[in-house]
């Protein structure tokens, strides 16, 4: 199972494919949309990469509470499988 | 199996929620072979959730308002299928401004109209090249008869969208194709999720519908789908089935 660090840096390397955003610009504190400027395709296209990624499955309905990266972060890593 | 041997052509696979999806997933279960559509930015979602279908199928591009990509839907196919028994219509858009009624604007209007209607003409004539006598082609509406809660210009879109299904049953029935809707319940998709107040909806189906409503359940639906795309349904055509639990036949 991949610890928080692990979580980051991947989450981080999924953004950056979608995004061009700098990898270490995706800390935990970011918020996906106020600071990293991410719309709503971009994170459904972030969630369904994470979730391969991580073989976890973030439901629609959890994804409006994950405002910052560090939200996703702690989300993946209480349900990877 | 229902649909061995059958070459489908599947729009609107965006989540793993979509209806679309689990339509593929069947036609494939069921001997289909599958062709998915995306298009834009849409196509990196599409071709996640691909991989999760039993066989990863292959994914075109295809923008229905697009002129260029349905001229060169027959050659994207054929690079995949040589033929298409079968097309599944899975595609609807209204801007946020359409879902108001009385304000709405005919560029938002016309925009639910040209994605959500004319694009069930403009995709069965694309792929019209692809298919012979037996050919299906299969739609989704929200039944267009009445006027929903928040539903709006989206409705009138979907009763423009019912009639277009007629006429295309009158003029693709000589060439032995049928055209068909299917008339699902509420279902929690991406695009149902995109409307606003979509829960109003969602609370009074299950009780009112005599066989009870499952918004979380695709499956009924893409199973009606999958059953129009056989051959069992041989002599339907410009037809909407409800799959609805049985909420369109009740009064109160």
């Amino acid at each position: 199972m991949a610890d928080q660090q692990e979580i980051l840096s991947g989450l981080a390397e999924i953004v950056n494919e979608e995004t061009g955003l700098d990898p270490a610009e995706v800390q935990m504190d970011k918020s996906f949309t106020d600071d990293l400027d991410i719309d709503s395709l971009s994170m459904m296209t972030i969630v369904v990469n994470a979730e391969e990624k991580f073989g976890v499955r973030i439901p629609d309905d959890e994804v409006k509470n994950l405002t910052t990266v560090g939200d996703a972060v702690t989300f993946i890593q209480n349900n990877q499988g | 199996m229902l649909l061995e041997g059958k070459k489908l052509l599947v729009t609107g696979v965006l989540m793993d929620s979509s209806i679309a999806f689990h339509v593929a997933k069947i036609a494939q279960e069921q001997g289909a072979e599958v062709v998915l559509t995306s298009f834009g930015r849409t196509m990196k979602i599409t071709s996640a959730i691909a991989r999760r279908l039993p066989q990863t199928p292959p994914i075109i591009e295809l923008d229905v308002t697009s002129p260029d990509d349905l001229a060169a839907l027959p050659d994207r196919v054929r690079e995949h299928v040589p033929h298409l028994d079968g097309v599944l219509h899975s595609i609807g858009f209204a801007p946020p401004g359409a879902f108001n009624f009385m304000e709405a604007g005919w560029e938002d209007v016309a925009t639910a109209v040209h994605v959500s209607a004319y694009s069930l003409a403009a995709l069965a004539k694309a792929a019209l090249p692809l298919m012979s006598a037996g050919g299906s082609v299969v739609g989704l509406t929200f039944d267009a008869r009445f006027a929903w809660p928040v539903y709006d210009w989206m409705g009138v879109a979907k009763a423009a969208f019912e009639s277009t299904n007629r006429y295309l049953a009158r003029d693709l029935g000589p060439k032995g194709i049928r055209c068909n809707i299917v008339a699902a319940g509420p279902i929690r998709t991406t695009a149902a999720k995109s409307i606003p107040g979509f829960e109003r909806f969602e609370q009074e189906w299950g009780t009112r519908a005599p066989l009870g409503w499952d918004v979380g359940d695709a499956l009924p639906t893409a199973r009606a789908c999958a059953a129009l795309l056989s051959d069992w349904f041989p002599a339907t055509t410009g037809e909407m089935v409800h799959v609805d639990g049985g909420f369109h036949a009740m009064g109160v």
